[in-house]
């Protein structure tokens, strides 16, 4: 390598070292400016020109959690000192919280953002679950027209949302699916079980048939083979796929818009759906959307070396 | 194989426990079966009300019309306009990711510190929900107080409520999203390209340009060509970030389809346009596989 080192690329490489540095500081800007907006003051976050250096503050996260309605009066000052940090955060604002026999109401996002956890957690759960046993039945076994089954289940993952939202939102009302939990892990399910048989073919195709034959004839059944031998061997592709599958349905918006409407909300249409009328409130939005890009942003860490594998449903794996 | 199949038919272990048959039917069943039954069933059913006038909204019975939704849609003006604003932003949207992820791949193609946390920094966006994405860049694009308008100087530039500038900064938004995708699957060709080749082209004394011309492209060219087809058919289907940015001046076929839908409540119609759509998709979908499968064999 040394030898064919050019002068060219001699100094071309501080140069290129700058221009990565300059590039990721350009791309990961929005994402550092959303952050930096849910510490800012109210004030502070729609100044002109745009604040750089300010005093964080956590209420934007305080008022993310709390019901609040705005001062009529000013609180006394013993009022004002008996009050929690939080609450004393809320009152300089000019706001109070609302609260029920004493307790602090919450607002809608925590309820929303643990709409979430659970229809992404229950629908990888499911689909990764299927998914690893459909894998192994296409990677063992001799299925007839195999290839014309796996295209059919690649191209309903294809499918665009709003067109399979039609039919699909006209048959949940019918069965009273609409806006519930239910109605959505079937359909985050279905979304990402093909997903999963083809990432998890990828893992289980890379395990030598030879470990679960030499098991065959130590006189294992098929299955103890499988859960025995081929689990085991693949837990890595099945804990990349789990975060995969954790991911889109985490993020997935379409669906959970036209299907969801209070009880089942997930967070993807609620947080936009914050700005509504009149002045947003952007510190406050800015706060709920840190907190729910946040596991998104640390499962991208785990995966780094699977994300290729991911983004091609395992067509390329590397 | 052959050995495996001769264990199977005469030693005990084909008498232990399930068959193979019952246990690959077992594992691949259930999994057809649900697919069918969510995607296939609502289709077919769709594929009925879309020769009808029905409107979800009021109970009154589907009137059967026959093709006159499909020759309404095709000869109505408006709809044309979405498929072109749509043409329109799958290309300067598509375009763009392909410059800037390839060009992004072959900046960090070498070796540099901290390349691994960077790699993976420069790939969180394409993660990220296009919802909530969408949602922070309109703070971002903001005519007044956003930074994108202060830091180019433009002054009070009006970008997601103009239709022009609005289809520019989604597109934008896009591909600041989807160019990490681009880059990720280039990084993956360029790292492949055997490196005595830049050798031999070295003491050849090959230009710069014609090493990456005659060398680089065409040995990236298959995963270019992945990435270029899988993000043309999911930025056909956009939906989210301009529904969310600027739906009265980006109006997508997708958000044409949900506002028919969910807002005006003509199912028939709507049952109709889907068709229109899923044959495209199904076009797209089908090179793409094509592709794929070509790429496994090798």
């Amino acid at each position: 390598m040394a030898a064919v080192t050019s002068r060219a690329q001699r100094i071309g490489r501080p140069v290129s070292i700058i221009a990565i540095l300059l590039v990721t500081a350009i791309f990961l800007f929005p994402i550092y400016w959303i952050g930096s907006t849910a510490f800012k003051p109210r004030n502070v976050a729609t100044s002109v020109p745009p604040t750089v250096f300010f005093q964080p503050e956590i209420t934007p996260f305080v008022k993310l959690f709390t019901k609040r309605a705005q001062l009529r009066e000013q609180p006394t000052q013993e009022e004002y000192d008996a009050a929690p940090w939080w609450e004393q955060a809320i009152y300089d604002g000019g706001e109070r919280v609302i609260k029920a026999r004493g307790e602090p109401l919450l607002s809608q996002y925590p309820s929303r953002f643990i709409n979430s956890l659970i229809v992404s957690v229950v629908s990888t759960v499911l689909a990764v679950g299927m998914g690893t046993l459909t894998a192994y039945g296409f990677s063992r076994f001799r299925v007839p027209g195999a290839d014309d089954w796996l295209f059919f289940i690649l191209s309903t993952r294809m499918l665009p949302p709003v067109v399979v939202a039609i039919p699909m939102f006209l048959m949940y009302r019918t069965f009273g699916l609409t806006d519930t939990h239910v109605g959505l892990i079937i359909l985050y399910t279905a979304f990402n079980l093909s997903f999963a048989v083809w990432l998890m073919r990828g893992f289980i195709d890379e395990i030598p048939k030879e470990y679960e034959e030499a098991a065959l004839v130590d006189g294992y059944t098929r299955i103890q083979a499988f859960y025995k031998i081929v689990l085991p061997e693949s837990v890595t592709g099945i804990a990349a796929t789990s975060i995969f599958s954790f991911i889109i349905a985490w993020n997935e918006y379409a669906f959970a818009l036209i299907m969801t409407t209070r009880r089942a909300q997930t967070a993807p249409p609620f947080i936009p759906s914050q700005i509504g009328s009149g002045l947003p409130e952007w510190t406050v939005i800015a706060a709920g959307t840190v907190l729910f890009l946040l596991p998104v942003a640390i499962f991208t860490f785990l995966l780094r070396n699977h994300l290729l594998r991911g983004v091609t449903f395992g067509a390329i794996r590397k | 194989m052959a050995v495996l199949a001769k264990l199977d038919a005469g030693s005990p272990a084909a008498r232990r426990g399930w068959s193979d048959l019952t246990i690959r039917n077992a594992f691949i069943i259930p999994t057809i079966a649900f697919l069918i039954i969510f995607n296939i069933f609502p289709l077919i059913y769709s594929l009925g009300f879309s020769f009808t006038e029905y409107r979800a909204s009021l109970n009154r019975p589907a009137v059967f019309v026959g093709l006159a939704n499909y020759r309404d849609l095709l000869s109505d003006p408006d709809i044309w306009r979405n498929f072109t604003i749509t043409a329109k932003y799958v290309i300067i949207s598509v375009g763009g990711q392909m410059l800037v992820g390839f060009g992004l791949a072959l900046l960090l193609n070498r070796t540099f510190p901290f390349k691994g946390l960077i790699t993976t920094l420069l790939l969180l966006p394409m993660m990220l929900s296009m919802a909530v994405v969408g949602l922070f860049w309109r703070l971002l694009w903001d005519p007044s107080w956003g930074p994108i308008n202060y830091a180019l100087g433009l002054g009070k530039f009006e970008w997601l409520s103009h239709p022009t500038n609005a289809l520019f900064a989604v597109a934008i938004t896009d591909i600041w999203m989807w160019s990490p995708f681009v880059m990720l699957l280039s990084l993956a060709g360029l790292s492949a390209v055997p490196q005595h080749l830049y050798e031999a082209a070295a003491i050849d004394r090959a230009g710069t340009w014609y090493t990456f011309r005659r060398i680089t492209l065409p040995l990236v060219a298959p995963l270019l060509l992945i990435a270029l087809i899988f993000r043309t058919m999911e930025a056909f289907k956009t939906f989210d970030l301009p529904f969310i940015m600027s739906a009265q001046s980006v109006e997508t076929v997708a958000i044409t389809l949900y506002q028919m839908a969910f807002q005006s409540w003509d199912t028939g119609r709507a049952s109709a346009l889907a068709y229109i759509v899923l044959i495209v998709v199904v076009c797209i979908t089908n090179i793409y596989v094509k592709y794929l499968n070509r790429l496994r064999e090798r």
